[in-house]
């Protein structure tokens, strides 16, 4: 599998209606989700009305960090293989991470400010996001400031590696403050403890957000390699002439 | 195992020397304490409580300001190429730069530490703990450093670049050493230091060594 799509022009063929169709999925999930976050799923009991953020602040939690697992396991690709469709998935990741990210910790201020009474806490979860966010940012400025792509995409990728390595250690070390926020309540030992009628709506935001990322990704992958083929085009034609 | 303590001993005079190059990040680190105080206001009560561990955040910041020059010098002068000609792995030579780091900026950070916790209301009793914690931390910062400084080495005034880069590896350093500052869970902060500070120097120079490689291509 990653042996076949190291070639750009069988990637290409391959993913030709990748992105449109999980464009159309993530759509479709996307309108069912909120349909359902808002209107067909109860108000909770102590949180009222304010619990409907969860439904697009705990799938872009979880998808933040997926998409930064996606690119550590890229980056690992990328540097072991030389693999040059994995450096440009790792590099189209990023800013859809990131923005997950921002969106996680802007709907969780949202949240926090009637809930808690405070737009910002340092709670353990809060600031293990806002370091994901920074590595984020760092990613991306590292991306943007060396010139060269190819290289910029394998420093970047080192940087990924150590940045994955960094964020369960930041994780572990922040928990060490006790923490305001409530234990998790989804992914834990013994089953999910949140009431069906609102894990259906969470678990479809999740699948929007999930098929939002690969069509981004994936859209993101295939305008840079157009956008390599009109580069060496332009070479080409550059050479060629008198 | 020469070119080791040759890279060492070189990185110590290039550091010294210079208009005093490693007394800069001293006097950084000296300006960022005097500063704390008067931003807090001179209440005794109040900077015994929070001061201490300001310390430490004065500390990353001069860190942060001797990275810039760490291997962009090297990458423009050529002696990058001579270390990955010789036989001696490059991973080695990035450590003895990073001890030389230590040395030479590390060591008088952590000493000058001492005084700046006691004008920062630290009880004196708790400050060679806080100069010991310093001397862990700063080679786990040391550590992060070395990668931040490698992989932004060819980026014309990377400094910020490298700030930016380095502070998330920052985090669990730092929360552990303002704990050992503030006085609490000293023992267990300090172990945990100790494990960021072998943590970075075991890794820092593998992933630093890499990036190297692909800066010199």
């Amino acid at each position: 599998m990653i042996n076949f799509l190291a070639n750009p022009a069988r990637f290409m063929s391959a993913t030709a209606w990748v992105a449109p169709a999980f464009g159309v999925l993530a759509a479709l999930l996307f309108v069912i989700g909120v349909r359902d976050g808002l209107f067909h799923s109860p108000a909770e009991q102590f949180q009222g009305e304010t619990v409907r953020i969860m439904y697009v602040h705990v799938p872009a939690a979880w998808w933040s960090l997926g998409v930064y697992t996606f690119m550590a396991g890229a980056s690992f690709v990328s540097l072991v293989w030389r693999h040059a469709m994995a450096d440009l998935a790792a590099r189209a990741a990023a800013p859809i991470g990131a923005t997950f990210a921002a969106i996680c910790l802007i709907t969780g201020s949202i949240w926090g400010a009637p809930t808690w009474g405070t737009w910002w806490e340092w709670d353990g979860r809060l600031t293990s996001m806002l370091i994901l966010f920074l590595t984020y940012l760092g990613y991306l400025a590292l991306v943007a400031a060396v010139d060269d792509e190819e290289k910029a995409s394998r420093l970047a990728a080192i940087l990924c590696l150590a940045g994955f390595v960094n964020i369960p250690i930041v994780h572990f070390s922040v928990e060490w403050w006790s923490t305001l926020h409530q234990p998790a309540s989804v992914l834990r030992p013994g089953g999910s403890s949140i009431d069906a009628s609102m894990r259906a709506p969470l678990f479809t935001m999740a699948g929007a957000y999930f098929s939002l990322f690969v069509a981004l990704a994936i859209a993101h992958m295939r305008a840079s390699v157009h956008r390599r083929r009109v580069e060496a085009a332009r070479l080409r034609a550059a050479g060629a002439g008198p | 195992m020469k070119a080791i303590i040759a890279t060492f001993w070189r990185d110590v005079a290039l550091l010294w020397s210079g208009g005093g190059g490693a007394l800069a990040p001293l006097g950084y680190f000296i300006g960022a304490v005097v500063l704390a105080p008067l931003a807090m206001g001179p209440d005794r009560t109040l900077l015994a409580a929070a001061g201490p561990p300001l310390a430490w955040v004065a500390a990353a910041l001069a860190v942060l300001a001797s990275l810039e020059k760490l291997f962009q010098a090297d990458l423009e002068d050529g002696s990058l190429d001579q270390m990955l000609l010789s036989d001696t792995p490059l991973e080695a030579l990035v450590f003895a730069k990073g001890a030389a780091l230590w040395l030479v900026v590390g060591l008088p950070l952590a000493f000058a530490a001492g005084p700046a916790a006691i004008a920062l209301q630290a009880p004196l009793e708790r400050v060679p703990v806080i100069i010991v914690s310093l001397l862990l931390g700063l080679a786990a910062f040391i550590g992060a450093g070395l990668v931040g400084a490698a992989v932004a080495a060819g980026v014309k005034r990377g400094g910020v670049l490298i700030a930016l880069l380095v502070l998330p590896f920052f985090a669990p350093p730092i929360i552990f050493g303002a704990s050992v500052a503030a006085g609490q869970d000293i023992d267990a902060a300090l172990a945990l230091l100790a494990g960021c500070a072998l943590f970075g120097c075991v890794l820092g120079p593998f992933a630093a060594a890499a990036a190297l490689r692909l800066q010199a291509e």
